[in-house]
């Protein structure tokens, strides 16, 4: 399957974080492709492995979290409305006039309705609208709405994948599967190579509810090098271009304390031999994805993270480039099979 | 249940100084189980053995409460809180020290605007009549727990530190009854949960159970333009979906809406943003434990009058025996 | 749903997948003139874009008008930014608020593109609580810088909603430009009767935009009355105060007493709501006296026409999500065919225009207005 293709079919993927249990079979189905083993664990991590082929393989644990931003039901009215709340960092202003599927006992469809401007009274005029003062609108009265749902149901934002200009992608979901279809041709490109460590290549769950699954990991499989792969901020005309990064030039290595410096030097290196397409992302802090649990877990797991530029996160309308996802493939593979081919050739450069 | 629940919410025991209530709870269900242990934090761990799974069944055994962080030269003690405090619901309430001590809770009278309410523009008078006097009653450090004597009316309970005595006295009556089931349970009383769930953390990292079940409080949302809650008093004990520290293991969640189903238990969900409980910290301890919530309906929580349906905590009890058996 | 109205609901759908944001109405023209070419004596396109579609009379020296606008709300790209970005303005009112995170299709070429937001990790605490500035949106194609942009879209392109019709719940149908889709497929079926007086069924342009078209519909008809076809807002979820709720879904079609651009014409409403209940066919009085339509423009041109605006109630109106009931749809239709039946006969009595003392003031029934 062409990344492209790959890339349409895991956003399709209805994984509301916490919610992954239906999803995590299809995620495996797709890993077992260019796997050795798949497995699933208790909390839906999904657990790909690639053996190595050298002696003493190390264990190199690569990770894309594959729950996605959604709502879930908090209440249904007298008049079949749903009231609901966030799963993960939902911007109330991205909900107005949203289509979304309600996961009920079985999926219907739903709208997040608005109040049309003349009803906001003059002193709310300039307050964004609440999401307590929001509605899920699936269009049954009470009684056949509580028949249907029930508190407790996730909502998925309905949205399908677009294509755009310039390799463009845009759509939900984009933080994190294209990570996620990352991962899945790094899985492709390995196969091409000859790698002497075993790659755990783990579609994690619950990222979006506090890094959940990369604890679960990074303990159970207790490698000797972590890569996360996650996404970071697209360029915006108001963002800080210290923390954004265009689309098209490449995927986004993270430089900082909580990441290994040698392992990141290394990776540089790497991208320039192998003229793979990269920028710089610094990271002051603990990067809020899950390098930061890799970095402090057991006793310290030398991490390295790769970042997707996605404009709009966290919003419908995600857009990534396929040429990043490729790169950032491309590297992730490349520096896990040649890695010690870049310490026998020697530093001539300390400094990245 | 009330005597049980009495008994517990009288004795003191802030985040960090639940020695007595571990006493207390000791004493109760001493007899019913196989062994009785403490560790490093203080939590209480009681084993009923077993060869089938491992099961942890969490309720904390601390309070909220204030410390006392200065004795300024007239003897009144400014203070810090311990836990989720709110400042304007503590202003006039009395509170009470380890040693019996009485206080009461006020504000410096100059402040513009009560929404201004904060620790820092409050104290504490316990009637000292110097700095002097007052160190002979106090130390800094020493902590205070609200008062709220525990009564019951029309089969509510109003008291103060239901939030989770009542949890507490859930898992006692469970104990008392001697579950029958072939899985080894642990009824471990945490500590410091108000102050970040930190006893759970060391306790499920020791045990390592199977699954856990933390059972704690929740908010109702059947008082006046409440926050838009589903639970309400005395329907039931509520079957965490998630709150802001955990989503709760699907697996779990569907299994206790099973056992309320096969044995006519009524029941409720709850979906929370803001509140967390001990299977926040149990869930991403070691490798991932499954967790779970059975909170029991609470109305004011964090006043000295939180309020329960006594029902609501006995159908928790008969939940959690038909849960243990599977 | 019987066949017929199975049938209705698929035109109904087909039109609201053509885009016709005001000013560029051409295909959904191109549509209806095709539907309608076998049923009107003629046809005939004005110089501002109005398709009127003519029936003769009988034989009664009357017109009668039906009009519907063919337009949209949507937006124009005002210009194209060095990053490849679009600026836009929105075409008709859009509240900002619901263009965030929506797709749209760009010009005759139907250039995809999506409007996206600053992710709310990038928003500061201020913005935080700000609610959605116009001024923050563009639409995103893709493209990398200007000149790969003007390959594909120019300054001055029209962008539709790009959302398809869903129908779902109870009787729901969700689709983007049902104001005023579910007018023109009304207008469509009410075409095919033949009447006493003549009937000029007017698709109308740029109502949107300040109600241009009809307008000019109205002063080339020169109708003695005329009845407007709307879609109109509805705003009747939980928590809204009852005096603000304007229509309900599923009460049937909505009869506008006041909005601010008119006052329908008491004896014609009185007629319309009569015959509805003669019939038992739901329906409700619009109840807020916002908004505005195609009827005051009719109503103050020439030398005055009575008017009232008949319309289907609609959620979420003026965003990519609109929602209706179904029975609404087809209650509207009933009532206003079962309207045309009898309008002869008003229009020669009760509605007829003349000495002060006939018509208009006329007591007898209920004061319903």
């Amino acid at each position: 399957m062409e990344c492209r293709e790959l890339l349409m079919k895991l956003c399709d993927i209805n994984a509301v974080t916490g919610r992954e249990d239906t999803a995590a079979r299809v995620i495996s189905g797709i890993l077992s492709e260019y796997c050795d083993e798949v497995s699933v664990d208790k909390f839906y991590n999904v657990i790909g492995l690639k053996r190595g082929h050298g002696e003493n393989p190390r264990n190199v644990l690569v990770t894309a979290h594959y729950d996605q931003i959604g709502l879930i039901v908090t209440g249904i009215d007298e008049n079949g409305f749903l009231r609901f709340t966030s799963m993960g960092g939902v911007d109330p202003k991205v909900l107005a006039a949203q289509e979304v599927t309600v996961h009920g006992k079985k999926d219907l469809f739903g709208v997040i309705g608005s109040k049309p401007p003349h009803l906001i009274p003059p002193e709310d005029a300039d307050k964004p609208v609440k999401m307590e003062d929001m509605l899920i609108d699936i269009g049954y009265d009470a009684q056949k709405a509580r028949e249907l749902v029930s508190v407790g149901d996730v909502v998925s934002f309905r949205f399908p994948v677009l294509e755009l200009k310039n390799n463009r992608m845009a759509g939900r979901s984009m933080d994190n599967r294209s990570s996620v279809a990352a991962l899945v041709e790094m899985l492709k490109e390995l196969g091409r190579i000859r790698h002497r460590d075993n790659v755990y290549a783990v579609a994690t769950v619950q990222e979006e509810s506090g890094l959940v699954g990369a604890f679960m990991a990074a303990w159970n499989l207790k490698p000797d090098l972590a890569i996360a792969i996650d996404v970071c901020h697209g360029d915006m005309p108001d963002a800080p271009s210290d923390e954004s990064f265009p689309l098209g030039k490449g995927v986004a290595i993270a430089v900082g304390p909580i990441l290994s410096r040698e392992h990141t030097r290394e990776c540089i290196k790497l991208a320039r031999r192998e003229r793979i397409p990269y920028q710089i992302d610094a990271e002051e802090k603990d990067t809020g994805t899950e390098a930061a649990v890799y970095s402090s877990a057991l006793e310290g797991i030398p991490t390295l993270l790769l970042s997707i530029p996605a404009k709009y996160m966290h919003t419908t309308v995600e857009v990534v480039s396929l040429d990043d996802i490729e790169a950032t493939a491309r590297l992730a593979a490349r520096y896990i099979a040649f890695r010690d081919e870049l310490e026998q050739e020697g530093d001539s450069d300390d400094r990245t | 249940m009330f005597d049980t629940i009495s008994r517990l919410v009288n004795v003191f025991g802030p985040s960090g100084r639940e020695n007595r209530v571990a006493e207390a709870i000791t004493q109760m269900i001493r007899d019913k189980v196989d062994e009785v242990r403490t560790d490093a934090m203080g939590n209480l761990i009681a084993v009923k053995k077993g060869s089938g799974r491992k099961i942890m069944l969490a309720a904390h055994m601390d309070e909220i409460g204030l410390i006392v962080t200065t004795i300024d030269e007239k003897g009144f003690l400014r203070f810090g809180t311990v836990g989720g405090v709110v400042p304007l619901v503590a202003l006039g309430q009395r509170v009470v020290f380890e040693n019996d001590l009485t206080g009461v809770v006020w504000y410096e009278e100059n402040m513009e605007n009560m929404k201004d309410a904060k620790p820092d523009k409050m104290y504490i008078d316990i009637g000292a009549r110097s700095r002097e006097h007052a160190k002979e009653l106090v130390e800094t450090g020493d902590m205070a727990v609200f008062e709220g004597r525990p009564v019951e009316r029309n089969g509510l309970v109003v008291s103060k530190a239901l939030d989770d005595r009542i949890g507490c006295a859930v898992l006692v009556e469970l104990a008392r009854k001697c579950p029958e089931t072939s899985n080894e349970i642990y009824y471990v009383f945490t500590t410091q949960e108000e102050v970040g769930l930190r006893g759970a953390r060391t306790a499920a990292y020791a045990i390592r159970p199977d699954m856990a079940i933390a059972v704690d409080v929740t908010g109702t949302g059947d008082t006046p333009k409440s926050v838009a809650r589903a639970v309400s008093l005395g329907e039931g004990p509520a079957i965490k979906v998630k709150d802001n520290s955990v989503i709760a293991h699907p697996a779990i969640r569907e299994k206790l809406v099973e056992c309320a189903r096969e044995n006519g238990i009524p029941y409720q969900l709850e979906v929370v943003d803001k509140g967390g409980t001990d299977a926040g910290s149990i869930h991403i301890t070691a490798g991932g434990i499954p967790s779970g919530g059975v909170s029991i309906p609470t109305r004011f929580i964090h006043s000295t009058s939180e309020t329960v349906d006594l029902k609501d905590a006995e159908n928790a009890v008969r939940l959690l025996e038909a849960f243990v058996r599977l | 749903m019987t066949e017929h109205e199975s049938i209705l609901i698929g035109t109904l759908k087909k039109l609201t997948m053509l885009d016709g944001v005001s000013g560029d109405e051409k295909p959904v023209r191109d549509f209806i003139t095709e539907k309608i070419r076998d049923r009107a004596d003629s046809l005939h396109v004005d110089n501002i874009g109005n398709l009127i579609a003519f029936r003769k009379g009988t034989g009664m020296n009357k017109k009668v008008m039906l009009a519907a606008h063919m337009d949209e709300v949507g937006l124009l790209v005002t210009g194209i930014n060095d990053n490849g970005l679009l600026k836009f303005k929105t075409v008709g009112g859009i509240e900002p608020r619901v263009l965030v995170g929506k797709r749209v299709r760009i010009g005759k070429d139907r250039v995809p593109g999506v409007i996206g937001y600053k992710p709310v990790h990038l928003q500061d605490a201020s913005e935080r609580k700000s609610p959605v500035k116009k001024s923050g949106l563009a639409i995103d194609i893709g493209a990398k810088d200007r000149e790969q942009a003007e390959q594909s879209v120019a300054v001055g392109d029209t962008a539709a909603f790009d959302y398809d019709p869903v129908e779902f719940g109870n009787n729901k149908l969700m689709a983007k430009a049902l104001d005023n889709r579910v007018g023109c497929a009304m207008l469509i079926e009410l075409l095919g009767g033949r009447y006493p007086f003549d009937l000029y069924c007017c698709f109308t342009v740029q109502e949107e935009i300040g109600l241009k078209g009809a307008k000019a519909a109205a002063y080339a008809v020169e109708p003695d009355a005329a009845i407007i076809l709307e879609g109109t807002t509805c705003y009747d979820l939980t928590g809204t105060d009852e005096h603000m709720v304007s229509t309900r879904l599923g009460d049937g079609p909505a009869l506008t007493v006041m909005d601010r651009s008119v006052i329908s014409d008491r004896g014609l409403f009185r007629f319309i709501s009569r015959t509805a209940e003669r019939l038992g066919i739901p329906w409700q009085v619009k109840s807020t006296v916002t908004g505005g339509t195609d009827a005051g423009r009719i109503q103050v041109s020439g030398r005055g026409v009575k008017v009232c605006t008949l319309s289907v109630p609609c959620r979420y109106i003026h965003t990519p999500v609109s929602v209706m009931d179904k029975r609404d749809f087809f209650h509207a239709l009933k009532l206003a065919e079962e309207t045309l039946a009898g309008l002869a006969g008003w229009l020669e009595g009760e509605g007829s225009v003349g000495e002060v003392g006939l018509g208009q003031n006329q007591p007898g029934g209920e004061s319903d207005v």
